[in-house]
């Protein structure tokens, strides 16, 4: 079985003539997690967009050999591609469990939803115990704290199967106890699944980035590990540059 | 005590305590007069109950119940109007207000509803059918919310029109006057308490069927695709198929409710079904609690008494007292009676679980 | 010939009378997505308002030329007052706003109700507004000639105020983006109330000029209420451009389904247009395109 899980080629996203994604192309493997960085603006959640079908893009993304290119959203996502969003989507009304429940259910036959609950599945309850809300299990998810209902979110994905995961900025607003934990957790279900973290937080990617992506107004700038990446003179410029222009338009008005 | 309630045991206990009140008490203590007023709100209620279901759990705020209603009433109406008139003046007469109308022929697609059978099939599955279709056809397209309200509303405002350009629909003035239902005699004020029972029968049984359907996992997932469509979506379900259901479960209450309704009333007119009541079913739930179980069948009850009691009395104080229950309930107190409830029961909790450590 | 002129000149009739009363909805709905359901009873009171001007003024002619600002004035007032006690307090609950709304529209109804009467009331037309014109051989009546004249105008200065206008500058800078226009500095709060002045004020105009056409009484509005929403929904939100298109299209359907058939089964035909129009393009015919989830 190839490690390939999930390859994009030339995706770009045109919204009436500005190019915000421009010809990217990007593979995610099994047991990585891939780091997308970029400056705002760069490309990076409409790309998690496009592949998840939910912006129109050409070129072409492919998981275990299934063009996804037109499909709808919810097919994609029965494919097992599952994203986060910068702000956590979650059921605020339904507990934990009822939230991971019905994550796990797409498969479910329909006739099977009418009848109540028996017992969550052991997958299920397994899955919070990984994320760590097994002591929250009856605790609406709207009065989770910001960080639990982020391990909740990604919990979702992990009780659908999901083997593609692409995690919109899965720590923001989170403190450092936190995101070490995220991190660890990060590590963790990348062992049988291929994880892709949108974020601006280097500290964070040097931790626990195995691979790194750099877009840039809407194009790939480099890819390689973090030391490469970070040594990378053009990216430099990106992250750098911006203040040193700045720093020389001062200077000249001064 | 909603905990009680929230059990099996406590749900039967609820239900044999409405049957008891509904078949038991209310036939002892309201003449039949009365009894036949309860009948009419109880079809209100039947109506509620899918509301509660399509807009409290599905956030689906549909104005065009009234269409629904309509089609079940018409279609239990020409049935009875055809019995009738067969009785009269044997098989295949045309009913007394097309003679008085000078239309001699009966039109085709009156015929089959001669036959009981077939109507009350109709009556099931017309609605139930035009409302997945149109479900279908709105919500794969992601229209929702306001457009979705809006479309429902025109709905009912172009069912009422038409309704009343068809002469051999009753026009106008609809279909009346009628002498049998079933068999029975409408006259004889034994049957219209069987039409009570009937009323209150069907009662329960809808909200015997919302209650597991809101227990149910589908019940969640329809809370799930109200308060974040598009989670559902990346979730692999598609929100369509989980949207149309509790809407075509509403259409189908809303159509068994206007069958009723109508050897009860003894009318079903385009006054009944267009936009402006459908728009007064949605103020019943509102002020009950559109997401409870119970709080549309109290709504709708409480509401449909207040229009009986006010309307002819006081009609501009009660166009006023409804307009501002809508602006009030709704502005200020969106979950209806029900959420002062839950309320008070969260504020009684308090004082104790604030003396836990954090 | 004359039968395809008098359609395509009752459409364009029809069309001008629909977007008059869908303007200033294309506006509130399109800038905040507010919903407002008492927007046919504005319309109502703009009616009302002819009615009661030319009670005061007397002659046609002059209380039509002082009706039409007045009506504006008194409808942006009314939208103003609402948007104040009621509307900016629920911006987030959209379905509830119509609700909301409706409920006042109910209370404004009876208001009509019992200052005015329950009956019919009507404006004189004034007398250079009366008789037809001969237009491509079939007579065309001068007040729809007048309407038209009117809703050309009325969506030109909305237009050029849009564009030109400082005021216009801010309504589309946070119809763009709410969130940046406010870091610029721009009061969204009072963009969106003076837009709600606006566009009721519109509802005000609409309703003096359909005087000139039909008898008022309270429930005048409602009966323009639903096909205002059907345009601003079929031309998609907000979008000026769009109404005028919807209007225009759903007019003339409306002329032509009339010919063929009675006019309750053309306010069906009309509807099963749209149903199945939004089908092929259910973001209706023109929209902003933005990056958000919805």
């Amino acid at each position: 079985m190839s490690t390939n899980a999930l390859t994009c080629t030339a995706v770009s996203v045109d919204f009436d003539g500005f190019k915000a994604v421009n010809g990217v192309d990007l593979t995610l493997e099994r047991g990585e997690v891939h780091f997308l960085i970029g400056p705002n603006g760069a490309g990076k959640t409409t790309l998690v967009d496009a592949i998840t079908g939910l912006t129109k893009y050409a070129g072409s993304v492919v998981k275990d050999g299934v063009e996804l290119r037109g499909r709808k959203v919810h097919h994609i996502a029965r494919r097992g591609i599952g994203r986060t969003f910068q702000t956590a989507q979650v059921f605020e009304q339904l507990t934990v469990a009822q939230n991971l429940d019905i994550a796990a259910g797409a498969a479910r036959p329909a006739l099977s939803l009418l009848r109540r609950r028996t017992a969550l599945p052991e997958h299920v309850v397994a899955v919070m115990d990984q994320i760590g809300l097994a002591r929250h299990a009856q605790t609406p998810a709207g009065i989770l704290a910001h960080g639990q209902k982020q391990w909740l979110e990604i919990g979702m994905l992990l009780v659908g199967d999901a083997d593609v995961l692409l995690l919109d900025e899965p720590i923001a607003g989170m403190g450092q106890a936190e995101r070490d934990t995220t991190g660890r957790l990060l590590h963790d279900i990348a062992q049988t699944r291929a994880v892709a973290v949108v974020e601006h937080d280097m500290d964070f990617m040097r931790a626990f980035a195995s691979r790194v992506t750099v877009l840039h107004a809407g194009a790939v700038l480099a890819t390689g590990s973090v030391d490469e990446v970070t040594n990378d003179p053009r990216v430099q410029e990106v992250y750098l540059g911006a203040a040193h222009e700045q720093e020389t338009a001062d200077a000249a008005t001064a | 005590m909603s905990k009680f309630f929230s059990t099996r045991a406590g749900a039967w206990a609820g239900f044999g305590a409405a049957a008891l009140v509904l078949f038991g008490a209310a036939p002892l203590v309201l003449s039949g007069f009365r009894l036949g007023l309860l009948a009419q709100f109880l079809c209100y209620a039947i109506v509620a109950v899918g509301i509660g279901l399509a807009w409290g759990r599905g956030g689906m705020l549909t104005l065009g119940q009234g269409v629904f209603f309509g089609m079940g009433a018409y279609l239990m109406a020409m049935h009875l109007k055809m019995a009738d008139a067969e009785f009269r003046g044997g098989a295949g007469a045309v009913p007394d207000f097309m003679e008085l109308a000078g239309i001699r022929e009966l039109p085709a697609y009156w015929v089959p509803f001669a036959s009981p059978v077939f109507t009350i099939a109709m009556i099931l599955v017309l609605p139930t059918a035009f409302a997945v279709l149109l479900g279908f056809a709105v919500f794969k397209r992601r229209v929702k919310g306001a457009y979705f309200a809006i479309l429902s509303q025109a709905l009912a405002g172009a069912f009422a029109i038409l309704l009343i350009g068809q002469q051999s629909m009753g026009g106008f003035n609809g279909l009346s006057r009628f002498r049998y239902f079933f068999g029975y005699n409408l006259d004889d004020p034994v049957n219209q308490q069987m039409l009570y029972f009937i009323a209150a029968g069907v009662l329960l049984v809808v909200v015997a069927v919302a209650l597991q359907l809101r227990r149910s996992r589908y019940g969640e997932l329809l809370v799930a695709v109200r308060d974040a469509e598009e989670r559902v979506r990346f979730l692999g379900y598609d929100a369509a198929n989980i949207k149309v259901v509790a809407y075509a479960t509403a259409a189908l209450f809303a159509s068994v409710a206007g069958a009723i309704f109508v050897p009860v009333v003894g009318i079903i007119s385009p006054a009944s079904i267009g936009i402006v009541p459908s728009i007064m079913f949605i103020l019943g739930v509102a002020i009950g609690g559109r997401a409870s179980l119970v709080g549309p069948v109290v709504g709708a009850l409480a509401v449909a008494w207040a229009q009986t009691a006010l309307s002819e009395q006081f009609p501009s104080a009660w166009t006023y007292a409804q307009g501002l229950l809508f602006i009030v309930v709704i502005a200020l107190l969106p979950g209806g009676i029900a959420s002062i409830a839950a309320a008070t029961k969260r504020f009684r909790k308090e004082p104790a679980t604030a003396e836990a450590p954090a | 010939m004359d039968l395809l002129v008098g359609q395509l000149f009752t459409g364009l009739s029809t069309g001008s009378i629909l977007l008059l009363a869908a303007l200033g909805l294309s506006l509130t709905y399109g800038q905040m997505g507010v919903i407002n359901m008492a927007h046919g009873e504005f319309i109502m009171a703009g009616c009302y308002t002819a009615y009661v001007v030319q009670q005061v003024v007397g002659d046609a002619g002059v209380s039509l030329l002082v009706a039409l600002p007045v009506g504006f004035l008194v409808g942006g007032a009314m939208g103003l007052v609402l948007e104040w006690v009621l509307i900016r307090h629920l911006y987030h609950r959209p379905l509830d706003t119509l609700l909301v709304t409706f409920g006042v529209g109910l209370v404004l109804q009876q208001v009509a109700r019992d200052v005015f009467g329950a009956p019919a009331v009507n404006v004189t037309v004034p007398q250079f507004l009366r008789g037809g014109v001969d237009l491509l051989g079939t007579a065309v009546p001068k007040t729809r000639l007048f309407i038209l004249a009117l809703a050309v105008v009325a969506v030109a200065a909305v237009a050029l105020v849009l564009r030109f206008t400082p005021a216009g500058r801010r309504i589309r800078a946070v119809v763009g983006n709410r969130d940046l226009a406010e870091t610029a500095g721009i009061s969204s709060r009072a963009v969106d109330a003076g837009t709600f002045f606006i566009g009721s004020g519109l509802a005000g105009v609409a309703g003096v000029a359909l005087t000139l056409i039909g008898s008022t009484s309270p429930t005048t509005g409602q009966s323009y209420l639903v096909d205002a929403f059907l345009v601003v929904v079929a031309g998609g939100m907000g979008r000026i451009k769009g109404a005028v298109v919807a209007a225009v299209a759903l007019g003339t359907f409306q002329a032509v389904f009339e010919t063929y058939s009675t006019a309750s089964l053309a306010k069906v035909g009309v509807f099963v247009v749209i149903v199945v129009f939004l089908q092929l393009r259910p973001q209706g015919l023109f929209t902003l395109r933005t990056r958000s989830l919805a």
